[in-house]
């Protein structure tokens, strides 16, 4: 197990990159802690793949170091990393047995035999999947395949890190969330460190104590499930994660106080020191009706079982809230109410910092 | 007026295909049986002869000799072109701009005739004249395929392996690049060396595709003629008498239609067990593996 540097890390998939759009990743600079269950998550093309193809080695950044307790692994290739990685679609060696499968990584490091078949059977175990050690993998449903992929990476107690690229992309969804529990409890268990790729928010916050968020190759944000929800430092976040997202309106800041269609809209930081462009954001949740506030139009209500969300527009801006079940569906002129301690001012897409005096 | 629900009209459009698979296949088949269960001594006259040309041929040491030759010839071009063919397509590039370069090179000597192939190394190989046959005899090995057995040999199996391997190597290819990068990186991860690459994800991976090269070239050259005819027309002597050489000089040149349509029957009979032999042996494979 070891701590996780990045330094001043780059990438480009071009020879000679020049401006900052060239580079898939633009500067990183991150450190993860010893045993710790990470996750990075973004969208499609956001940067969060390369990254992990980077620490595991498969491909070489442009520019920086990977630091491994440490030391520095830049140069190295993947199978002198000690790293171990499962794939968006199961790995598995079809001619051989699940026994065999498992046993693949050790034997290739020339381990003896003994010492491997009691390492097979624990993780066998731990996973699972010791009823079908004897089975050919290639006849087995996905999960199980995942399963074992998981467990080759498993099976080397002297890795470094177990990284995880959006390993639950071909699961069913009701095995989906077995197989997230599983993952839970094995960090539990095995206490590696363990970095898991996603664009699935769910898989991201119920899986890691710390989620990076990243967004064309930069990293927005890191923090706990919980930081991101309550306290997205970018706006791109804030649409991110939450379903529906973040509501995000232009603003104009006078006095240092924000301004939402000339309503004065009371909020948790100060706006002194924003520039740019400038915008409230408010999650659904935090957003109620009442007699005087942000004038809107209803749009729509979705019913979604549990509760309602509306969508209104406020002056060409989209505002989604949540109301319960049960309660009145509004129509027409609205007039909506940020809560103070809950909106916050963003200017150029991030969080302006300082408290309101 | 009650309309019909059902009719037997549509067994009219099945009429076409029904014409066309008899007169291409069922006719001459039957005709060939016709024959190989009679003896005629002039033409129009014919006299029932049962199984007798069957037992002939199988007893036969001509029939005998030219199976063997046959048997002997494709499994030394299935020994060669698979693991040949196998091992350029690993060492072709799977991306950038050599890929259409490789594939066209690989394709040209599938385009040409088989007759072209037979007279062009016929003449390439001639000791005196051939560029070939010239070179090695200049370099001090005596080399005469039209005089020689082993020369001879040895060209015609030059020749086929010049003119077939390709096929391996393009279908061989066509499985190594359907494997995905994860595949390969996880391999790495695992710390497998190259033979373990080879051995556990590649040679799996084509699997279906070298069944059926294998299936392709064990027909195609069990059942070979063009080719060795063009460039040996059989000789020198017998030596590179293959089945279907010898089939037609009985049939054609000897006018023997009751042996000839019994050795056919039996020849035919030999590719269609082999090949599902190949091919029931593999698939099981496929299903344990």
């Amino acid at each position: 197990m070891a701590k996780i540097g990045l330094k001043k890390l780059r990438h480009s998939y071009m020879p000679n990159p020049k401006s900052a759009d060239d580079y898939a990743l633009k500067e990183i600079d991150l450190d993860w802690s010893d045993g710790g269950a990470y996750a990075l998550l973004g969208p499609s093309g956001c940067g969060k793949s390369t990254l992990l193809n980077i620490i595991s080695g498969l491909v070489k950044p442009s520019e920086g170091q990977i630091l491994f307790d440490g030391q520095d692994v830049t140069a190295l290739p993947p199978d002198q990393r000690n790293i171990a990685q499962v794939f968006q679609f199961p790995v598995i060696y079809d001619t051989m047995t699940v026994y065999d499968n498992l046993a693949f990584p050790l034997r290739n490091r020339g381990v003896e035999e003994s010492r491997i078949d009691a390492r097979v059977r624990e993780i066998a175990t731990m996973l699972e999947l010791d009823d079908m050690l004897k089975r050919r993998a290639a006849g087995l449903t996905p999960d199980a395949k995942q399963k074992i992929s998981m467990g080759r990476g498993l099976v080397r107690d002297d890795v470094n890190v177990i990284m995880f690229d959006e390993p639950l992309t071909v699961i069913d969804p009701h095995l989906k969330w077995k197989l997230r529990s599983k993952l839970k409890e094995l960090h539990h268990k095995v206490r590696a460190t363990m970095i898991y790729v996603t664009h699935d928010q769910t898989e991201a916050l119920t899986f890691a104590d710390q989620v990076v968020v990243m967004d064309e190759g930069v990293i927005v944000q890191i923090g706990t499930p919980v930081d991101l929800f309550e306290r997205p430092a970018h706006t791109f976040v804030g649409h991110f994660i939450g379903s529906p997202g973040m509501n995000v309106l232009p603003c104009e800041i006078r006095d240092g106080g924000a301004f939402v269609s000339g309503v004065h809209v009371p909020t948790e930081n100060a706006g002194a020191r924003a520039t740019g462009k400038t915008e409230v954001g408010v999650r659904p949740e935090f957003v109620s009706i009442t007699e005087n506030g942000v004038p809107a139009q209803v749009v729509r209500v979705a019913d979604t079982g549990r509760h309602m969300v509306v969508e209104a527009d406020a002056n060409g801006a989209r505002v989604n809230f949540i109301l319960n079940e049960g309660a009145r569906i509004p129509e027409g002129e609205i007039a909506l109410n940020f809560e103070p301690a809950r909106t916050r001012i963003y200017a150029d897409g991030w969080l302006v910092e300082g408290s309101d005096v | 007026m009650s309309a019909k629900t059902q009719n037997e009209r549509a067994w009219w459009f099945v009429l076409p295909v029904v014409l066309l698979v008899a007169f291409n296949a069922l006719v001459p088949l039957m005709t060939v049986v016709n024959y190989s269960v009679q003896e005629s001594f002039s033409q129009g006259v014919w006299f029932w002869s049962g199984v007798d040309w069957f037992e002939q041929t199988l007893h036969s040491e001509r029939f005998h000799a030219a199976l063997g030759r046959q048997l002997l010839f494709t499994t030394i071009i299935l020994l060669i072109e698979v693991p040949l063919g196998i091992a350029i397509a690993l060492s072709m590039p799977k991306t950038g701009p050599w890929v259409p370069v490789c594939l066209v090179l690989m394709a040209l000597p599938l385009l040409i005739p088989w007759n072209v192939v037979g007279a062009m190394w016929n003449i390439f190989a001639l000791p005196d004249i051939g560029l070939l046959g010239y070179t090695v005899n200049a370099l001090g090995i005596d080399y005469d395929y039209t005089q020689n057995a082993l020369a001879a040999w040895i060209t015609v199996i030059a020749m086929d392996v010049w003119h077939w391997t390709s096929l391996v190597v393009l279908l061989a290819y066509a499985g190594l690049v359907s494997i995905p990068d994860a595949y390969y990186q996880a391999a790495k991860i695992d710390g497998a060396g190259k033979w373990a690459v080879f051995r556990h994800i590649q040679l799996p991976k084509m699997n279906r595709v070298l069944t059926i090269a294998i299936l392709l070239r064990f027909m195609d050259s069990f059942m070979i003629y063009t080719e060795p005819f063009v460039l040996t027309g059989g000789g020198p002597g017998n030596s590179t008498t293959f089945l279907s050489i010898d089939l037609v000089k009985k049939a054609l040149g000897e006018f023997d239609l009751g042996p000839a349509a019994a050795m056919s029957l039996i020849y035919f009979l030999i590719t269609l067990l082999v090949s599902w032999l190949f091919y029931t042996i593999m698939t099981r494979q496929e299903e344990e593996g």
